[in-house]
């Protein structure tokens, strides 16, 4: 099985990563992926604008290596533990370097990546008013409805030049079946103007056309297809691997200072050629640790006359 | 009565305010630990939304983040995090929403974003994710949160989830189709919003705190209601409950 798009995510990055680049690594805490994030970082990709809403651990290590010039988000902190001090460190004594942001909520920025997706000029929704975000975001606005006097806030579109989305499978072409917490994956593959998508399993086109309610990224929208295993490791992929909860509470302390930080990017960013030599010095006990418990959902008929 | 810690305490009252059949926006932690509490005792029918996009889960361990995997496993709908907040937030299907934060006011105005200035942080926190959304549009918002000065401020440094912003009357002219703060559960008291003012108002307070203990804790002069009530101490019911939804204490320490 082989396709022009298939591709390692040296390749995949090296071909359409670029330095200035607008970029939105997708996943909602589920399926973020590492393993994008560490190849921009070796291949020294700088000035990014990065985009996420929850810029999580991989976001830290990308402003800690110098990859980021502005920060587009909705919510800087490591879910459960605290800050993440990388993007504090930059933002407040600008170490290595200061960063610039642009701050929504998490409506407001998958409202965003939803008009960038469907080409509208901005998009409507209840938030935003009464709070002091808009006079720190003059692109959060109002509109007066014109069907009453209501009046509402609005945030522009989003269309990231560049769109990472890792899955659980996909086709050679990009077909890519997603379950689990699906987050923005498909809204940030659809208002992207180059997608990669990375995923844990290759199959067969049949497999996907099997079962195409689970298909949220067809293959016309995809540039690159890289077969990642373990590509999200410290965040999951549901039934494949779980969340290394253990790792995002250890971040705290590795992260004490930009020093410290840079220790551990030396050894499991930098001092690794890929993806699958990063797993190879993985310990066999995380791995068995991570490994979840099967839940089969219930086989439906997708059956005509 | 068994020795409750400050975190048990919260957890127990603010379980007590859930209803049966009540739609709830859950976040980690403490919240978390609320709803699963009421949903084992008066509210079994409860459903728990989560900002992650799953909806009505059924948890069989401590979740560290709100998009846990136990989340997903047995769950009733799990929609992307743009429907979350379109169908579920904006669609007014959310009855109680929790939030939390670095500082709250007298209005109940909540601040998870900058100590100091926004361009020039002390301290930057971070920022509102989906808790601006949530006091927007749920029916009622309740925080938990311990009673401490450095939270509790006559003004926030910056209101990243409204509460009634300067007073009722200017908030009803936003619009919002949220009903705004509903109750703060703190380890010495429970206090609500007063109905015309929208000022924060203390009701009841916990076993064995008295209202100068409370007012001590807080840098402005509190309303306090006319009929003050005290707290029904937790049950045994209610602590042996808890106590098994977090055997190790993540979150009861």
């Amino acid at each position: 099985m082989m396709s022009d798009k298939m591709m390692t995510m040296k390749e995949a990055v090296s071909r359409y990563v670029k330095d200035g680049d607008s970029i939105y690594l997708a996943g909602f805490t589920h399926m973020i992926p590492f393993a994008a994030g560490h190849e921009i970082i070796r291949q020294k990709r700088k000035d990014l604008t990065l985009l996420r809403a929850t810029p999580d651990i991989i976001y830290d290590q990308m402003i800690a290596a110098g990859c980021a010039k502005k920060l587009v988000f909705s919510y800087a902190g490591n879910p459960g533990v605290g800050s993440l001090r990388c993007f504090r460190r930059s933002l407040e004594k600008s170490i290595p370097k200061p960063i610039e942001i642009e701050e929504y909520t998490h409506f407001g920025l998958s409202g965003r990546l939803f008009a960038g997706a469907t080409k509208m000029p901005f998009l409507p929704m209840r938030t935003n008013i009464g709070s002091d975000l808009p006079p720190e975001n003059p692109l959060i606005r109002t509109i007066k409805s014109p069907y009453s006097d209501e009046v509402v806030s609005t945030v522009p579109p989003l269309n990231p030049d560049v769109a990472v989305v890792h899955v659980q499978r996909a086709d050679v072409n990009g077909n890519s079946h997603i379950w689990g917490i699906i987050g923005e994956q498909k809204d940030a593959a659809f208002a992207a103007k180059k997608v990669i998508v990375s995923c844990e399993e290759i199959v067969d086109e049949s497999v996907i056309r099997s079962d195409p309610n689970r298909t949220l990224i067809p293959d016309f929208v995809v540039h690159a297809v890289v077969h990642e295993p373990w590509c999200a490791h410290p965040s999951y992929t549901q039934g494949y691997y779980d969340r290394d909860n253990e790792f995002y509470m250890q971040w705290d302390d590795v992260t004490k200072e930009h020093d410290t930080t840079m220790k551990y990017m030396d050894e499991w960013v930098y001092g690794v050629e890929d993806r699958a030599q990063y797993m190879s010095k993985m310990p066999s006990s995380k791995i068995l640790k991570l490994t979840p418990k099967t839940a089969y959902s219930t086989p439906v008929s997708y059956g005509s006359v | 009565m068994t020795d409750v810690s400050p975190s048990e305490l919260m957890v127990i009252v603010a379980a007590r305010e859930l209803k049966d059949k009540e739609t709830i926006l859950v976040g980690v932690g403490i919240p978390n630990l609320a709803a699963n509490l009421a949903k084992k005792l008066q509210a079994p029918g409860l459903n728990m939304v989560y900002e992650s996009g799953a909806v009505g889960s059924n948890p069989t361990r401590m979740p560290l983040s709100i998009g846990d995997p136990c989340l997903v496993t047995g769950a009733k709908s799990i929609c992307s995090m743009y429907e979350q907040f379109a169908y579920y937030l904006q669609g007014g299907r959310i009855d109680v929403g929790f939030l939390g934060g670095a500082q709250i006011d007298k209005y109940g105005n909540i601040n998870s974003t900058v100590i100091g200035a926004y361009k020039t942080p002390k301290v930057r926190l971070p920022g509102s994710g989906g808790a601006c959304d949530i006091a927007s549009n749920v029916k009622k918002i309740i925080v938990i949160t311990p009673h401490e000065k450095r939270r509790f401020v006559e003004k926030v440094d910056f209101k990243s989830s409204p509460g009634f912003v300067d007073g009722k009357e200017s908030w009803s002219k936003l619009g919002l189709q949220g009903g705004g703060p509903y109750a703060v559960i703190t380890n010495l008291c429970t206090m609500k919003f007063d109905q015309q003012t929208g000022e924060m108002m203390v009701v009841a307070l916990q076993p064995g705190v008295t209202i100068e203990q409370v007012q001590e804790n807080t840098p402005w002069t509190l309303k306090v209601a006319d009929k003050l009530e005290s707290t029904p101490a937790p049950t045994e019911k209610e602590i042996a409950t808890l106590r098994s939804l977090d055997p190790t204490k993540i979150y009861l320490g």
